[in-house]
């Protein structure tokens, strides 16, 4: 379970949750905000991108491979496009290791299996969240010292 | 499916084949040539011995005119009253013998009553009576006439030529007597061969020559051979001038008997050609064997080499056949080792495919079913539940639910990475990129076992071809058992370097290593020292199965606490079957 370093960490990480089960995402999106994170739901890659758009402060999405419609790859191409420092971590119900591999050359942060631990969950989230300011940090830098 | 009984009758049927097809052009191209040469070389010996026949039969045919010309012309220019004297005939007579090289035995005058009147001749036959005689009464018939051959009253055999004179009011009959061994002599010129035998016939089949040998058909036969030959021919009387006209007669007129299973044994020729306008016959007989000897010599030698090409076929076809069902035989059993390989793979695949299925319909009800009890232990963690007396219990029961359905995750899981689909498609590839993002894949999960990945890439490697999900699928399950072997931590290295015409690809760990009694069956499906539930024994014979495929080779050393290495030889020609 999270501990209070977790928690402290936790504060301020803006969650988007991409899945077609409806059901999975309501849970997760509880239980993430138990541990302080602020989680948003989507249960399609088209919901995903509007929410994006609606909500510029999301960190990271998590976001399913295999869904009806827009598909994770497809649409983690488009969030990319659209909105290249919010990092994406792939949840993969099929070993698709080619998937996986895809997404990552497409940008993807990392890849998950589902269902998984809630730990390596927030572990992903939480490196994902760190790499975004980092980056932030360095186009802010970047930006300043032209 | 090594049916032994299935090979032979495939074997025989083989030899069959190859020996028929081989043999029949053959036997039909002799057997065409043969009967075209037979019939051809029958025809020309025929026409030959027709030809000499028919010479032979001129030949005869003018010594027969040429003795009743002689005759005929000393009876026009000489007086019938010099016939009478005997010093003069007996002068006559000698001029005859010296100019005809004593064809002519005697002479005489005989009246219209038969008698000899005149004689002239070795024996003493003045006064002689002719009247009951068959050639009398003939010659008193015919102006011009040639007798059969008889004995007459001197007990040998002669013949005479007869002119009939008309002078001092009478018929008179001027004769001669042929010389019958000069005649003799004549007819059997003509022999050819061994067996070549000429002799002369008349009506009645009564020989009018002495022939050497039997004659091969007997007087009754040879009357009916003469009917045959003389069927609408008229007879009419013989003289020089119809001697003429059979000296034009074509090869036509010769006719040609074969008499089955004469006296000699064996199949005789016998040709014919009418003498003396038709009274007599000139026969040639001569054994077939003997007249077509090179034909049957050249048939006999053709039959022998048709013969040994058929014994060379046969042996050829028997040969050839042999080699070629046991490479059959070869290829069959091979195929049947790959038909049970592909049938196992093929249960494989469609247990993998029927695992796969399930496997995803649980998963996503296992992800919401595990989430939901992970929220109701969030909730159990608030401070008014904790107090609940059976709050220890509660969180105790859920925390086996989620341990549980871990263990179900994990089986979903592995069934899925087992049962996904591979593309085999090959293309070419660049080892060393699908290396480093393989690598970059097992990161993560490198980090949670306390595990350093590290690479170590030739470059300038060769792309080489590949399906590249296959080269994937083999490094991911060569890395996992390589991080599973790695217990507390440890360094996995993959390296990749050129070796001739290969490229080699080592996985490296600093694990347990494995115990010599499990190496030799590493390989084989099943097979796995994990734990129940944590290996499903396929990894590793799918990564044989899948460099085998592509013509390399993977090997293992492996020392125990110290470290496994796996390698991997691939060709850089591709080289599937």
């Amino acid at each position: 379970m999270s501990g209070n370093g977790a928690e402290a960490r936790a504060a301020g990480v803006r969650v988007l949750l991409v899945d077609d089960e409806a059901a999975f995402l309501e849970t997760l999106r509880k239980r993430l905000a138990r541990r302080g994170l602020t989680a948003e739901i989507a249960v399609s890659g088209e919901e995903a991108l509007d929410v994006l758009a609606r909500a510029q402060e999301i960190d990271v999405v998590l976001l399913d491979v295999k869904m009806p419609g827009l598909s994770g790859i497809e649409t983690l191409q488009r969030i990319k496009a659209a909105h290249p420092l919010v990092e994406v971590i792939l949840l993969t119900g099929h070993a698709t290791l080619e998937g996986a591999v895809d997404g990552m050359r497409l940008g993807a942060f990392d890849y998950l299996m589902k269902p998984c631990e809630m730990d390596d969950l927030l572990a992903k989230v939480f490196e994902a969240k760190a790499r975004k300011t980092e980056l932030e940090g360095r186009a802010a830098g970047g930006g300043g010292t032209p | 499916m090594f049916d032994r009984h299935y090979y032979k009758s495939l074997t025989r049927s083989m030899v069959l084949t190859v020996f028929l097809v081989s043999l029949t052009p053959l036997a039909l191209v002799s057997a065409i040539t043969s009967y075209q040469f037979h019939t051809s070389y029958k025809d020309r010996v025929n026409a030959h011995l027709r030809e000499l026949v028919l010479k032979h039969k001129r030949n005869i045919d003018g010594f027969l005119a040429e003795k009743l010309a002689v005759i005929r012309v000393l009876a026009d220019l000489i007086p019938e009253s010099r016939f009478r004297d005997p010093a003069a005939l007996q002068a006559i007579l000698k001029s005859l013998q010296d100019r005809h090289h004593g064809a002519f035995v005697d002479m005489g005058l005989v009246d219209a009553h038969g008698v000899q009147v005149a004689y002239a001749g070795p024996l003493r036959l003045e006064r002689a009576r002719y009247a009951e005689t068959r050639w009398f009464r003939e010659a008193m018939r015919h102006e011009l006439y040639v007798s059969d051959v008889f004995l007459g009253l001197r007990g040998s055999p002669h013949f005479i030529v007869a002119v009939r004179v008309r002078a001092s009011g009478a018929e008179w009959i001027l004769r001669a007597t042929v010389d019958f061994e000069s005649f003799n002599e004549l007819v059997e010129s003509v022999a050819v061969g061994q067996t070549g035998l000429a002799y002369i016939v008349n009506n009645q089949g009564e020989f009018q020559t002495r022939p050497r040998r039997e004659a091969a058909v007997g007087p009754a036969e040879m009357r009916g051979i003469l009917a045959r030959a003389s069927e609408g021919a008229g007879r009419g009387d013989f003289s020089p001038e119809s001697a003429a006209a059979g000296i034009r007669m074509s090869q036509a007129a010769v006719a040609l008997d074969v008499i089955h299973g004469s006296a000699g044994g064996g199949d005789v020729l016998l040709l014919t050609a009418p003498l003396k306008d038709g009274a007599w016959t000139l026969a040639y007989q001569q054994d077939e064997a003997d007249a077509y000897e090179s034909l049957y010599h050249a048939r006999n030698l053709s039959l022998f080499a048709i013969l040994g090409g058929g014994v060379g076929i046969l042996l050829m076809a028997v040969l050839v056949s042999n080699r070629m069902v046991n490479r059959i035989v070869e290829a069959d059993r091979e195929r049947d080792m790959m038909n049970e390989q592909v049938i196992e793979a093929g249960k494989l695949a469609s247990v993998g495919e029927l695992a796969a299925g399930i496997a995803h319909e649980i998963n996503n009800p296992l992800a919401i079913m595990l989430e939901e009890a992970g929220w109701v232990l969030d909730l159990l963690d608030d401070e008014h539940l904790r107090r609940h007396e059976s709050h220890a219990e509660m969180v105790r029961a859920l925390k086996q639910i989620r341990q549980q359905g871990g263990r179900c995750r994990d089986i979903t899981h592995k069934l899925l990475s087992f049962a996904r689909k591979i593309d085999p498609t090959v293309k070419l590839v660049q080892v060393n990129e699908i290396v480093r993002d393989m690598a970059a894949l097992s990161d993560q999960r490198a980090h949670l076992a306390n595990v350093r990945i590290s690479v170590d890439l030739a470059p300038d490697l060769p792309e080489i071809p590949a399906s590249p999900s296959e080269l994937q699928q083999v490094l991911v399950n060569l890395i996992n058992n390589a991080i599973d072997a790695m217990e507390r931590g440890g360094e996995l290295k993959v390296s990749t370097r050129l070796e001739g015409a290969s490229v080699i690809l080592d996985v490296a760990d600093s694990g347990m290593g494995i115990p010599k009694a499990n190496m030799a069956r590493i390989f084989d499906p099943f097979y796995t020292t994990k734990p129940v539930g944590k290996g499903t024994g396929l990894g590793l014979s799918i990564c044989y199965g899948i460099v085998r495929k592509m013509g390399g080779e993977i090997s293992v050393d492996s020392v125990l606490n110290q470290g496994t290495v796996f390698h991997i030889r691939l060709p850089l020609e591709e080289a599937r079957a």
